[in-house]
């Protein structure tokens, strides 16, 4: 034995320790705070997702970045050449979107099953369960970033200068972003345990949803007339990855057209750019109030998620 | 003494599905079917573990010892009761289960310190130790899965027992490694007894308890039947497995044969070291058997120092009253009380027929200079 434990001989007092407890049912705040504690695991377990995804692969990270771009080409073919949807500059539109996209999708896609997969893990270690959801959810945020600089580079590339003067609602939008994702990620993590269907449906549902957003198409040019001649626009709406794409288009995209950066109108008072009606034509505190009011829903999302959560993990040794 | 485990009212139970219907398409066509039943693997468990001892959990398969555990190490929520938890907790429950077979053994190290709930700091500090300890060096930067099975056991346990906890679990992992091995980990769990941890030990071998535990803690059943010094929780152990084994019993065998009393010539259990002694071991039978004849001496510490049978030859015994005579040449014992248990066995010896703990107490006294615990009658010269 080393001579490090020698030293160890004297061992500290647990006198002043406080318990932890260990009951049927924690408290939510008793489950954040655990969390919380747990921190560091998290960040292992982001490390290691990562690591293990492209250890064996030729071309490592840099799949996280060819694979988006590739999407992104693939459907610049499709919908602006052959589909000819007419949404000016559609590279930088559907860049926008597809960040916010690829975040939601890929923590969804790999979160759903992963208490399942991890089961060895789940049935012997201690750990809070919904730390694996959120490493999912945690490496999905890091690709994120670097998509973001992907897209900055290419904005440089391209000589775009995006509206900066709305740069300062992407962290709020972003949050909001992680919350919702995470609040989805950690429910779908725990009812795949007992549905495990769960796994194949969430990649229909995915799908789905990927249309439902405004990613290819524009909401204001394509969806906006028709959802408002029914008075059903807010149904649009019930969909948060909406407002959070509509937010980063605006910062990023607007600026493009040369129209925008020229000719501005009046509305509410405010001056606006005309965006050739390709995203609603909200003033900044319009987008501001949505995204406050979005990143609390989603703050709640998430701790009603962990709610939930708590209730299902008390029989996932049974079903595992 | 602080106390660092305090269990209260503990209970679990589980539904157990007779028919399993996991998939979306099974539950909408069967909302309803499949029975359950709720079966309960501990019943209202309640005791407290201190800091400096070290307390094995007892029970055959299916007591609830492992489910306790588990709910210690916070893996399984218990459906009632609490436990309270001071200290770092390490558990062996099933070595290497943090694994990633794609990550290299040092990755996996602050994982797994990581899956413990240590910082990466500590297992900076403690990473040439866990090292050291887990033999494995040279492979330290190999990718997990090119281990072989003993490798990824030994890392395993290097890291949970340099990782500094202030209580360890232990889950029959000792059955793992090579004995060389083996005897590194019961030394490592010494130095922990001897710096003041707690231990908890589970197992279903009342010898490992014996040689490691101060208490004993006794499962069945789902119900704490005992909670005591080591020995005494073992000798309820087995009169309680013995019980069961007769009430389970279809052939009558086991409730035919009893084990009445042991008596000496003298009629007195004092001897000295050194001498010899005679023992009557009084059995009634209800029928014919013949079977093999095991008796075993302990210390009152419970430390096995003997265990000897017929060498081959069985006893027979007929209906009525039997008589099974041991003769001891010479006991060579220090200065104690020793108990003795004896027992019929089948001829196999894999089934315990008739047992009784503690069947008499032998005193032996000692005059001569030898310490410990027989003599040996060493001479000592210079040559």
């Amino acid at each position: 034995m080393s001579e490090g434990s020698s030293a160890r001989v004297d061992r500290r007092s647990l006198e002043s320790d406080a318990f932890r407890v260990v009951s049927a049912r924690d408290s939510l705040f008793t489950r954040l705070r655990n969390l919380w504690n747990r921190r560091e695991l998290l960040s292992s377990l982001i490390r290691s997702d990562i690591r293990i995804k492209y250890k064996n692969s030729a071309l490592g990270i840099v799949w996280s970045m060819l694979t988006p771009s590739l999407f992104l080409a693939i459907y610049w073919l499709v919908f602006a050449k052959f589909l000819k949807n007419g949404i000016p500059d559609f590279v930088t539109y559907l860049f926008a979107g597809m960040i916010v996209w690829n975040m939601f999708n890929t923590s969804l896609s790999t979160a759903t099953g992963v208490i399942v997969v991890r089961s060895g893990l789940v049935k012997k270690v201690s750990f809070p369960r919904e730390i694996l959801a959120l490493a999912n959810v945690g490496a999905a945020t890091f690709y994120f970033f670097i998509q973001l600089c992907v897209f900055g580079l290419y904005l440089v590339v391209v000589q775009h200068s995006p509206d900066y003067a709305y740069f300062w609602l992407l962290p709020i939008a972003f949050l909001a972003l992680y919350f919702f994702t995470a609040a989805l990620a950690i429910l779908m993590s725990a009812i795949t345990v007992y549905m495990r269907d769960m796994e194949h449906f969430i990649l229909i549902i995915l799908q789905l949803w990927f249309f439902l957003s405004p990613v290819v198409y524009s909401y204001e040019h394509s969806i906006a007339p028709q959802l408002h001649a029914h008075g059903l626009a807010w149904l649009y709406f019930l969909n948060p990855i909406t407002l959070i794409m509509l937010t980063f288009q605006r910062a990023f995209y607007v600026a493009t057209t040369a129209a925008s950066t020229t000719q501005t109108m009046i509305v509410h008072g405010h001056a606006v750019p005309i965006i050739l009606k390709i995203l609603p034509s909200w003033p900044m505190s319009t987008y501001c109030y949505l995204d406050l009011a979005l990143l609390g829903i989603t703050v709640l999302l998430f701790l009603l998620a962990e709610v939930l959560f708590g209730r299902l993990q008390g029989n996932f040794e049974s079903e595992l | 003494m602080t106390t660092v485990i305090k269990v209260e009212g503990i209970s679990k139970t589980f539904n157990i599905h007779h028919e399993r219907h996991q998939s979306l398409k099974e539950r909408m066509l069967h909302p309803r079917s499949g029975s359950t039943e709720s079966f309960n693997a501990l019943n209202d468990i309640n005791f407290t573990v201190d800091t400096n001892e070290t307390v094995g959990l007892v029970g055959h398969n299916g007591s609830g010892k492992s489910t306790l555990l588990k709910c210690i190490c916070g893996v399984l929520q218990p459906t009632s009761g609490q436990i309270h938890i001071r200290g770092s907790l390490a558990a062996l429950l099933e070595l290497g289960a943090g694994f990633q077979p794609e990550l290299s053994g040092r990755d996996n190290v602050f994982l797994y310190g990581a899956m413990l709930g240590f910082s990466k700091k500590m297992v900076e500090g403690i990473f040439d130790d866990v090292v050291d300890f887990s033999e494995i060096e040279n492979f330290i930067d190999t990718q997990v899965k090119f281990y072989s099975s003993g490798m990824y056991v030994r890392l395993a346990f290097a890291v949970a027992v340099n990782v500094d906890p202030d209580i360890l679990v232990v889950d029959e992992v000792l059955a793992v490694g090579d004995e060389r091995f083996q005897a590194k980990c019961i030394d490592r769990i010494r130095s922990f007894q001897d710096e003041g941890r707690s231990i908890l030990f589970v197992t279903h071998n009342a010898d490992q308890v014996r040689a490691i535990c101060d208490r004993a803690i006794v499962l069945d059943g789902g119900h704490m039947i005992a909670d005591g010094p080591t020995h005494d929780s073992l000798r309820i152990f087995r009169e309680h497995l013995m019980d069961s084994a007769v009430e389970h019993d279809r052939s009558g065998l086991l409730a035919s044969i009893s084990i009445d009393s042991i008596t000496t010539p003298s009629g007195s259990f004092d001897v000295r070291s050194g001498a010899g002694m005679h023992f009557d071991v009084n059995i009634t039978s209800q029928g014919a058997y013949s079977g093999n004849f095991v008796m075993e001496i302990f210390t009152r510490k419970g430390l096995l120092i003997s265990r000897s049978d017929a060498k081959g030859s069985p006893v027979n015994l007929t209906p009525g009253k039997n008589c099974i005579g041991i003769d001891l040449e010479q006991i060579p014992l220090l200065d104690g009380i020793y108990d003795v248990n004896v027992g019929v066995v089948d001829p196999r010896g894999n089934t315990v027929i008739a047992w009784r703990e503690q069947a008499a107490s032998i005193q032996v006294t000692y005059d001569g200079r030898e310490g410990g615990l027989v003599e040996l009658g060493a001479a000592i010269r210079q040559q």
